[in-house]
C-alpha cells in the first residue's frame, strides 16, 4: 500500500521542485550577449560600487564608464571638456559658472542629451529626499539652471574655486531616472547614459560586465567588451590572474612582486594622494599636547616604513599633499631625528619615568591607537608607529577594532587612518582640518583646531588666484609643522599587473578610495589591442 | 492493499500548521528587528560605504531620515508589516532595490542549489547506507561511516575552502565560483552546470552523513526484522529482500529527517553561496544581515522560516501516508 503512494509523492515533489527551479531561473541584472573574446579584457577589483546611478553618488569622480560628465580629467588630472564643448566661463566674482554642451550626443538608449538632463541629475541629488551619501561635495551649489537646450548655469552660495572639479560628475539621462524611485528604482542596477560603454550585466558580489557603445560621441571603443571581477581576496586575484582566467589585478606589493620574471606582464604602479596617519586627537590630554605631537613627528621613521611595510611601493607623507605634487610646500619635510625628539619632550617638562616612559605633571605619556581590524598595512604601520614613539619614552598601545566599535572613541583616542584626494587640495584638506568639522562624521577625526590653518582653509577655497592658493595651502603645511594634529605617516603606491595585450595605458595620480574608476583601466576606452598574433 | 489518500485529513493538518504558522511568523520577525537594532552594525554606515567617510554630519542624518532606521523599533515593525500584509515588502538599502525584485531575481538559484544538493544528499546517503547496512563491519561500513562522523563535524564552509584549493587551484578542472565564467555574460545551460558542481556538492555532503547513518540503521534493524526473515525463508532474491522489503522500512525515519534537515540545508547554503559567489538569497542574507538591511532582512528571514515549517509539514503528512498509525493529528 504506502510504498507505491509514497513513491508517487516523492516523485511529485522532486518534479515540483525542478519545475520551479527551471521557472525561475534568470541570471541577476543579465540582458546582453557576449562578444568574440579577442577584443575583451578582464580584470579583477577588490571593491563594487554600492550602485551604478549617477544620482546616488556613482561616478562622482569620473571614469565611470557608462556616464560622462560636463568636464573629465585626463592623465594628469588636468580639467578636459565632455558633455560641456569647453571649460566652464566663470563670472567675475566667482558665483556663476556657464557651461555650453556638445551637440549630437545621444543616451546609449538613442534619445538626445539635453540640458535639461543635467540639471535633472544636480537637482536631483540635492534633494533631500535623494540617499546621496556624496552630497557634501556639492556643498557650494545653489541652483543649476538651463538656458535654451545647449547652456547650463550654475549658480553657487559661495566662492568656491575648485567647484569645476566637481563637475566630472556623471549625468544621469531624466528621461529614464525620474520616472522612477530614485532610491531603488530600476535605474539605479540597470543605468543607461552617454559614456564608452554599457552595462550588459550586473551580478552584484561576482562581476560587472560592459560593452562598447558603438554610437561614443568620442568614438566607439577598440576594446569590445569589458568585464570587472570582484575578488575581495588578494591572493584568490592573483592565482586568477596567473590562471589566465584575468587580463588585469590590482595587488598588494608582495604579490605584484611575483609577476615581475611574467615577460607577458606589465605592472603599473600608480602615484597617489592615498595617505596613511594616526590622528593625536585634541581631547587627549598626552596626544593633544603640541610638544608630544612634534615629537612624535619627528621620532617616527618614515623611510623605513616605505622600505618594509611597503616594499619601496610608496613615498614617506609630510602632510595630506605628496611630495611630488605641485601644491607641496618645498622645505617641509621632516628626517627622522630620535634624538632632537626627545629634546623636544624634554624641553617641555616630559621627564622619564622609572619604566622608562615619560610623566609630566602626573600624566603618564601613553595613549591607545586604534586600527581596523584586519587591514595588514594599517596594522604594519600602527605596529611600527608604536616601536618609534617607544624608543622616545611615549607609550602608545596599539589595538585592533572595527569602525563601529573604533568611531565613539574618536574623540580620546588616536586612530591609524587613511584618506586623500587628488584634484583639488580643498577637497581632503578642508574636510580632515577644519576645526568646525570636528567630530563631522568621520571629517577632523582629531578635533584639530588651529585658527591659523581655519583661515587659510578659507581663503584657499574663496579665491580663484593660484598664487594667492598655493600661498593659503603653504601656510596650511607650514602650520601642520608647527602643530602637527596628526603624524602623517606614508602616501602609498597602488600597483596594477596587466597583461601586455594593449597599448595607450597608463595610471592617473589616484585617490585613497580606489574602486573601478582607478588603475590602467580608468581609460579602457582609450585602449589599442596590440596586434594580436594568437 | 491500496487505501484512499486521506485529503481531508491532510488538509485539515495542513490549515492547523498555517494557523500556528501566524503566531510563529510574527514573533520571528519582531526577533530579527530586535535584533538587528541592538546590534552593533549603523545601516546608515553600511549604506553609505566609503563615502560615509567623508559625508557631513547633516547629510548622514538626512540619509537615516530618508531610511526610516531613525524610527523606534516597534514602530518601524508595525510600520513594515502594514506594508508587507498588503503585499508591499518595501525596498533594500544595500541592494538598492525594492526587496521583492531581489527575492525574484535570487530565489531560482537558490533552489537550484538546494535541490541538488539535497538530491546529492539523499540519493548518496540512500545508497551508500544500504551497501552499508548489507555488510555491516565490512571495510565500506567501516570507511563510509567513520567519514560520515567526520564530515558531520566539519562545517560547510571549509569543506567549500577545500574543495576550492583542490579542484579549482590545485586540479583546476572546475571553476572557483560565480553562475558562469568571469568573460562570458550570458547564462547557457553548460556554464551553469559546471559552476553548480562544486557548492551542489559541497552542499549536499555536508547534508550527506545524516541521511547515510539514518538509512544504514534503518535498514540494519530491517534486516533482522520478521519479514526479512520471512521474505528470505520463501527464497526471494537477496535483491528484493534488501530493496523491497529493508530499505522500504528502513526509509521511514529518513522521512522525518527530511523535514528536520531544511534549517541545516538553509544555514548551510548561506555559507556555500557566499563561500562560492552564488548570486542565490542565501548569499544575499549575509550582505543584509551585516548592512542591517531591515526590509530585506525581515522578508528571507520570513521566506526561511517558512520553508522550516512547509519542510516539517511535509516530512509530517509523508510519514502519515507512510504509517497511517501515526495519522494526521499533529
Amino acid at each position: 500500500m504506502t510504498a507505491r503512494s509514497l513513491r508517487g509523492m516523492a516523485a511529485a515533489t522532486l518534479a515540483g521542485a525542478l519545475a520551479i527551479t527551471a521557472a525561475a531561473c534568470s541570471n541577476p541584472g543579465a540582458t546582453g550577449a557576449g562578444s568574440a573574446a579577442q577584443d575583451s579584457a578582464v580584470v579583477g577589483i577588490a571593491y563594487e560600487p554600492e550602485t551604478l546611478s549617477p544620482l546616488l553618488g556613482y561616478g562622482k569622480d569620473g571614469n565611470s564608464k557608462i556616464f560622462d560628465g560636463l568636464l573629465a580629467f585626463d592623465d594628469d588630472l588636468r580639467l578636459k571638456p565632455a558633455l560641456a564643448v569647453a571649460l566652464p566661463e566663470v563670472s567675475a566674482d566667482g558665483l556663476t559658472y556657464t557651461y555650453t554642451l556638445r551637440k549630437g550626443v545621444t543616451f546609449s538608449d538613442g534619445k538626445p542629451f539635453t540640458a535639461k538632463d543635467v540639471v535633472f541629475t544636480y537637482r536631483t541629488i540635492l534633494d533631500k529626499k535623494t540617499n546621496n551619501a556624496s552630497k557634501t561635495e556639492l556643498d557650494a551649489l545653489e541652483d543649476v539652471k538651463a538656458v535654451g537646450d545647449d547652456t547650463v548655469v550654475f549658480t553657487l552660495k559661495y566662492p568656491y574655486a575648485p567647484f569645476a572639479q566637481r563637475t566630472v560628475l556623471a549625468i544621469a539621462p531624466e528621461h529614464i531616472a525620474a520616472g522612477q524611485d530614485v532610491n531603488s528604482g530600476p535605474f539605479t542596477t540597470r543605468p543607461i547614459g552617454t559614456g564608452p560603454y554599457v552595462l550588459t550585466d550586473w551580478s552584484k558580489g561576482e562581476k560587472i560586465s560592459f560593452k562598447a557603445n558603438p554610437h561614443y560621441w568620442g568614438g566607439a571603443p577598440q576594446v569590445k567588451k569589458f568585464t570587472m571581477a570582484i575578488i575581495k581576496d588578494d591572493d584568490v586575484r592573483a592565482t586568477r590572474l596567473r590562471s589566465g582566467d584575468l587580463d588585469g589585478a590590482i595587488l598588494p606589493p608582495n604579490l605584484a612582486k611575483g609577476f615581475t620574471n611574467d615577460k607577458a606582464k606589465k605592472t603599473y604602479a600608480a602615484k597617489t594622494y592615498d595617505y596613511r596617519l594616526v590622528t593625536l586627537p585634541t581631547h587627549n590630554r598626552v596626544a593633544g599636547d603640541t610638544a608630544v605631537r612634534r615629537a612624535l613627528d619627528i621620532a617616527v621613521d618614515r623611510q623605513a616604513m616605505v622600505d618594509k611595510i611597503l616594499e619601496g611601493a610608496g613615498k614617506p607623507a609630510y602632510g595630506p599633499v605628496p611630495t611630488g605634487s605641485e601644491w607641496f610646500t618645498k622645505g617641509t619635510e621632516r628626517p627622522h631625528d630620535l634624538a632632537k625628539a626627545k629634546k623636544i619632550l624634554d624641553d617641555a617638562g616630559w621627564k622619564p619615568g622609572p619604566d622608562g616612559i615619560r610623566v609630566k605633571d602626573g600624566v603618564r605619556a601613553a595613549f591607545p591607537l586604534w586600527y581596523l581590524s584586519g587591514d595588514k598595512l594599517r596594522q604594519d604601520h600602527a605596529l611600527a608607529y608604536a616601536s618609534d614613539a617607544k624608543k622616545a619614552g611615549i607609550e602608545i598601545k596599539t589595538q585592533a577594532g572595527t569602525w563601529e566599535v573604533i568611531e565613539p572613541r574618536m574623540k580620546h583616542d588616536a586612530v591609524l587612518a587613511g584618506g586623500g584626494s587628488p584634484g583639488d587640495p580643498d577637497f581632503d584638506q578642508y574636510l580632515l582640518l577644519k576645526s568646525s568639522l570636528g567630530g563631522d562624521g568621520f571629517n577632523n577625526m582629531a578635533w584639530y583646531d588651529n585658527p591659523a590653518v581655519d583661515k587659510a582653509l578659507d581663503d584657499g577655497r574663496t579665491t580663484d588666484d593660484k598664487t594667492a592658493r598655493k600661498a593659503a595651502y603653504d601656510t596650511v603645511q607650514r602650520e601642520l609643522v608647527k602643530n602637527p594634529g596628526y603624524t602623517f605617516l606614508t602616501h602609498i603606491d597602488h600597483l596594477y599587473v596587466v597583461s601586455d595585450k594593449w597599448s595607450g595605458l597608463s595610471t592617473q595620480v589616484e585617490p585613497h578610495d580606489h574602486g573601478l574608476a582607478s588603475g590602467p583601466w580608468w581609460n579602457v576606452e582609450d585602449w589599442i589591442p596590440k596586434d594580436a598574433k594568437k | 492493499m491500496t487505501r484512499r489518500v486521506p485529503w481531508a485529513a491532510m488538509a485539515r493538518m495542513a490549515g492547523r500548521r498555517a494557523l500556528f504558522a501566524v503566531p510563529v511568523l510574527l514573533a520571528v520577525t519582531f526577533g530579527v528587528f530586535a535584533v538587528a537594532a541592538a546590534s552593533p552594525f549603523d545601516p546608515v554606515k553600511a549604506y553609505a560605504g566609503t563615502a560615509g567617510l567623508t559625508a557631513s554630519q547633516d547629510n548622514l542624518d538626512q540619509l537615516r531620515a530618508n531610511l526610516g532606521v531613525d524610527q523606534p523599533l516597534v514602530s518601524r515593525w508595525w510600520h513594515w508589516l502594514g506594508s508587507a500584509v498588503t503585499g508591499d515588502l518595501g525596498d533594500s538599502s544595500v541592494m538598492r532595490q525594492p526587496v521583492a525584485d531581489v527575492i525574484a531575481e535570487r530565489i531560482g538559484w537558490s533552489a537550484l542549489l538546494a535541490g541538488a544538493a539535497f538530491a546529492v544528499a539523499i540519493v548518496l546517503g540512500t545508497a551508500l547506507g544500504v551497501l552499508a547496512a548489507r555488510r555491516q563491519g565490512g571495510w565500506l561500513d567501516r570507511s563510509v561511516t567513520s567519514a560520515a562522523y567526520t564530515l558531520e563535524a566539519a562545517p560547510a564552509f571549509w569543506l567549500g575552502l577545500l574543495a576550492i584549493w583542490f579542484f579549482a587551484l590545485k586540479l583546476g578542472v572546475l571553476p572557483a565560483g560565480g553562475l558562469t565564467d568571469t568573460a562570458s555574460d550570458t547564462v547557457t545551460f553548460g556554464q551553469v552546470a559546471s559552476h553548480l558542481v562544486l557548492p551542489a556538492l559541497v552542499l549536499g555532503v555536508s547534508q550527506l552523513p545524516w541521511f547515510f547513518l539514518y538509512v544504514r540503521q534503518g535498514v540494519a534493524d530491517a534486516l533482522d526484522e520478521d519479514p526479512v526473515r520471512g521474505a528470505r525463508a520463501r527464497g526471494l532474491n537477496e535483491r528484493t529482500v534488501l530493496l523491497g522489503h529493508a530499505l522500504r522500512s528502513g526509509m521511514l525515519p529518513m522521512l522525518t529527517l527530511i523535514g528536520s534537515r531544511v534549517p541545516e540545508l538553509i544555514t548551510g547554503a548561506l555559507l556555500v553561496e557566499s563561500v562560492f559567489s552564488w548570486p542565490g538569497i542565501a548569499a544575499a542574507t549575509v550582505q543584509a544581515a551585516t548592512s542591517v538591511d531591515f526590509p530585506l532582512l525581515a522578508a528571507l528571514t520570513v521566506l526561511a522560516t517558512a520553508a522550516v515549517l512547509l519542510g516539517n509539514l511535509l516530512s509530517d503528512l509523508l510519514y502519515g501516508l507512510a504509517d497511517p498509525r501515526v495519522g494526521f493529528d499533529g
